[in-house]
């Protein structure tokens, strides 16, 4: 791992390798700490079973609805992540030296939102069953398709929620912050989320242009997220 | 401007006067609708004029980034503020008369809905801009303007596309189609009305927060010097 921020031959490290050794740090740092991820999960848990305290659901019902909680539950639990990514930065300043460090900002964006990424996914692996065993779920649609969705829904959560937090954490309510401003921008992503994850368990509709949608949703946040992360980091 | 400023206001209110008799006595009465289509006449010219107040904090937004220049950002925050004030103006006209005449008070449809985001997102800016300290605040404002108007075309689409229940509902009157002469008149002065308004409003705040920046730098300033121990 010590040896990954060796740039090959000659010149300063690319993009790509500060990419590789952020995200290596951050991986090993969760895998030592579990912070983001116990409280991720632990949360998205509670979660679950609330609504299925707040709703008494029949099998059919909950095929029915099961695509929103999914996504409610875990863009809550998301923040809990996303929140995490940036705080731990400031401790010991190490933000500021990102700051003031030559790394392009672009490749630490894309760093923290991959870490995220892998953790939404990882909590989404260890939650599905879940839901179906307290929804009593059964997909009518191939389950392949469910794998799309959320990875391009994860992503979109993602993507937009780490450029977020870089945002909130500069503000004087941090946590509070987040969701304030990426739930209003998140509406349409967890709209064609809904509705390719409702698509498929039910087998009513075809979740094909919703996923098209969440992915032309990834790819201009994907941008605008890249391009304008440096005027966020160096905003003083 | 300053001494421009009392005729302007003047004028501002003879159009809103005026409008309000064009929209309550001189519009005649619809024919379905009945009188409760008369808020049509408020109804409108608020959405079409908070949209100019948005599409102008997005060019203000950009042109900030681009020369980081305070009093753009005094332009973005102003017109963000009364957008915000206008949009809530259409989200509550529109339910009062939606009730009489659909029979609901709100539908999930593509309007509505992208209306009710766009308020929201600039909501969250609003309280971005609170929350923020004062030296990152326009940065920070700026770049989530750009993100709000890149995702209303999501939102439209998203809603169009997604969100079943479509009662098609008939905006009063529609785009231009069959409107009497006389309704016409009673929308653009009303409009006439609200953008004078809006400009107003807008020029008032401009001023405010170009002197609140002032005040600022003069602490700054006078921080920098050192001759005051002044904590802020």
């Amino acid at each position: 791992m010590t040896t990954a921020a060796v740039p090959r031959g000659s010149g300063a490290p690319g993009l790509l390798d500060i990419l590789r050794v952020t995200l290596a740090k951050d991986l090993r740092l969760e895998w030592r700490s579990k912070d983001a991820i116990n409280s991720m999960l632990f949360f998205a848990l509670l979660v679950v079973v609330i609504f299925s305290f707040g709703f008494d659901l029949t099998a059919e019902e909950s095929r029915r609805i099961a695509g929103g909680l999914v996504w409610v539950a875990l863009l809550f639990a998301a923040v809990v992540a996303l929140n995490q990514t940036w705080a731990r930065e400031l401790r010991n300043q190490v933000l500021d030296a990102y700051r003031v460090s030559p790394a392009p900002a672009e490749s630490l964006f894309l760093a923290k939102a991959v870490g995220n990424f892998l953790f939404v996914i990882l909590l989404e692996a260890l939650m599905a069953p879940l839901f179906v065993v307290f929804y009593n779920l059964r997909s009518v649609g191939p389950p392949y398709q469910l794998a799309i969705a959320s990875v391009l829904g994860t992503w979109a959560l993602v993507v937009n929620g780490t450029f977020f937090a870089a945002m909130s954490i500069r503000t004087r309510s941090r946590e509070v912050m987040l969701p304030l401003l990426l739930f209003p921008i998140s509406i349409p992503a967890l709209l064609a989320m809904v509705a390719a994850t409702t698509g498929v368990l039910t087998g009513d509709s075809s979740p094909y242009l919703p996923l098209v949608f969440l992915g032309v949703y990834d790819i201009v946040f994907t941008i605008i997220g890249f391009f304008l992360f440096e005027t966020v980091l160096h905003a003083e | 401007m300053r001494s421009f400023f009392p005729i302007f206001a003047l004028i501002t209110l003879a159009l809103l006067s005026y409008g309000l008799y064009q929209a309550l006595v001189a519009a005649p009465r619809e024919a379905t609708m009945g009188d409760a289509q008369r808020i049509f006449y408020y109804h409108v010219p608020s959405a079409w004029t908070a949209f100019l107040c948005f599409f102008a904090n997005l060019v203000a937004s950009i042109w900030y980034l681009a020369t980081r220049n305070p009093k753009v950002d005094a332009i973005a925050l102003s017109t963000a503020e009364v957008g915000v004030v206008f949009t809530t103006v259409v989200l509550v006209t529109g339910p009062i008369w939606a009730k009489p005449i659909w029979g609901i008070w709100w539908t999930w449809d593509a309007r509505l809905t992208s209306t009710l985001v766009l308020w929201l997102i600039y909501v969250s800016y609003l309280l971005l801009r609170r929350y923020s300290t004062a030296g990152q605040n326009p940065v920070l404002a700026s770049v989530l303007a750009i993100f709000g108007a890149a995702d209303v075309v999501f939102v439209y689409m998203a809603i169009r596309w997604f969100r079943t229940q479509h009662p098609q509902p008939v905006i009063g009157g529609g785009e231009g189609s069959g409107l009497d002469p006389r309704m016409w008149n009673a929308l653009l002065v009303n409009w006439l009305g609200f953008l004078a308004l809006a400009g107003l409003v807008i020029y008032l705040r401009y001023r405010l927060e170009r002197l609140r920046q002032q005040v600022e730098e003069a602490h700054a300033m006078k921080a920098i010097a050192g001759t005051t121990r002044s904590t802020r």
